[in-house]
């Protein structure tokens, strides 16, 4: 005679799944990590030269430890940064004051001009970390804008949106030119 | 012809309850997969910086985290009040950077050991001369990538 088991109660399964959730919301965290990537410079021993560069191919861009910025030694508003490091760059007027463009050959573009602008950046040992970021924010945005309108020009889609190989042409026409100045330290607050 | 008779006296049925684990279980998969493991408590303040252009950083096992703030209330007492570096779980001076680079490359495949992101989680309160200091560390040790850590602003458009 075959004996029937017994089912099994489950009742506390539930119990015990609560248990797991709860355990993995108290050890777990949500956020991603994000921000503004950077790649800085190789490690330059100090007796080593800094390369010159022409004045008018750089845009000085200052920021004091009151946090106050500076470019081209006007006093100036980070929100008006964007908009005056894409004009610098792009040179749209060939002005003589403003940096000089070389015609070099790109895969996918052909021939095209590259702007030899930079953008020197120069921060003081007072300033906050906060405005430091505004301020690389605000020239990453103009970069981005650029490397937008050039993908719109030539593919009409925007920089995101293109394939590897694109966003490496747009790349190689708009590179991202941001020089980090040793820091002063002026006024002797750390 | 039908008729639509009404006992006087029923109980209302039990719910049934059987569906309850796996509704538990579908939330725990969901967070088992949407969350990631707690590493280190931060020893800092830590307030990021908002920024626009943020990037999210891609691959985790990548990723090794330099914290920099004030210590927060219970160490003050011991570390004081101005800005430290949090390496790990333990409070760090500049010189230890290094030493940190080369054990975070150590503890990745070979492989891998050029593209570790330094992850700058700085307070910000901060002042530059301490995050100066800390990339000119970071160059010696010749680990070159850095993300800037901040919390995504809505555009302004």
């Amino acid at each position: 005679m075959a004996k029937k088991t017994p089912e099994i109660n489950a009742t506390s399964t539930a119990d015990i799944a609560f248990l797991l959730l709860v355990f993995f919301l108290a050890a777990t965290t949500m956020n991603v990590d994000s921000g503004l990537r950077r790649k800085l410079p190789p490690f330059q021993p100090d007796n080593t030269e800094a390369p010159k560069y022409a004045k008018h191919n750089i845009l000085r861009v200052l920021v004091n430890r009151d946090n106050m910025l500076s470019i081209n030694d006007e006093v100036a508003d980070v929100s008006t940064l964007k908009d005056r490091t894409v004009e610098f760059i792009q040179n749209r007027g060939n002005r003589s004051d403003m940096p000089d463009k070389s015609v070099k050959t790109i895969e996918l573009f052909g021939p095209v001009e590259v702007s030899k602008g930079i953008v020197s950046l120069q921060s003081d040992k007072g300033t906050s970390y906060e405005m430091y970021i505004a301020v690389q924010d605000q020239l990453t945005a103009a970069y981005n804008e650029m490397r937008n309108a050039k993908a719109n020009e030539k593919w009409g889609k925007d920089y995101k949106e293109l394939d590897v190989e694109q966003q490496k042409a747009v790349n190689a026409v708009i590179p991202v030119a941001i020089s980090e100045a040793e820091p002063k330290s002026i006024g002797g607050k750390k | 012809m039908a008729k639509f008779k009404k006992d006087e006296k029923r109980d209302t049925p039990a719910i049934s309850t059987a569906s309850l684990p796996d509704i538990i279980f579908m939330l725990l998969f969901f967070f088992m997969v949407s969350t990631t493991m707690r590493e280190v408590t931060v020893m800092v303040d830590n307030t990021m910086p908002q920024a626009t252009e943020t990037v999210k950083l891609e691959k985790k096992s990548l990723v090794s985290n330099i914290y920099v703030g004030k210590p927060v209330g219970q160490y003050q007492a011991t570390y004081g009040t101005e800005p430290k570096i949090q390496l790990n779980d333990r409070f760090a001076v500049l010189t230890e950077i290094q030493a940190f680079v080369i054990a975070e490359q150590e503890a990745r495949p070979e492989e891998d050991r050029n593209s570790i992101v330094n992850n700058l989680k700085v307070d910000n309160d901060v002042t530059m001369g301490n995050i100066t200091d800390l990339k000119q560390e970071l160059r010696k040790a010749n680990s070159l990538l850095v993300n800037y850590g901040a919390g995504r602003k809505a555009t302004q458009r």
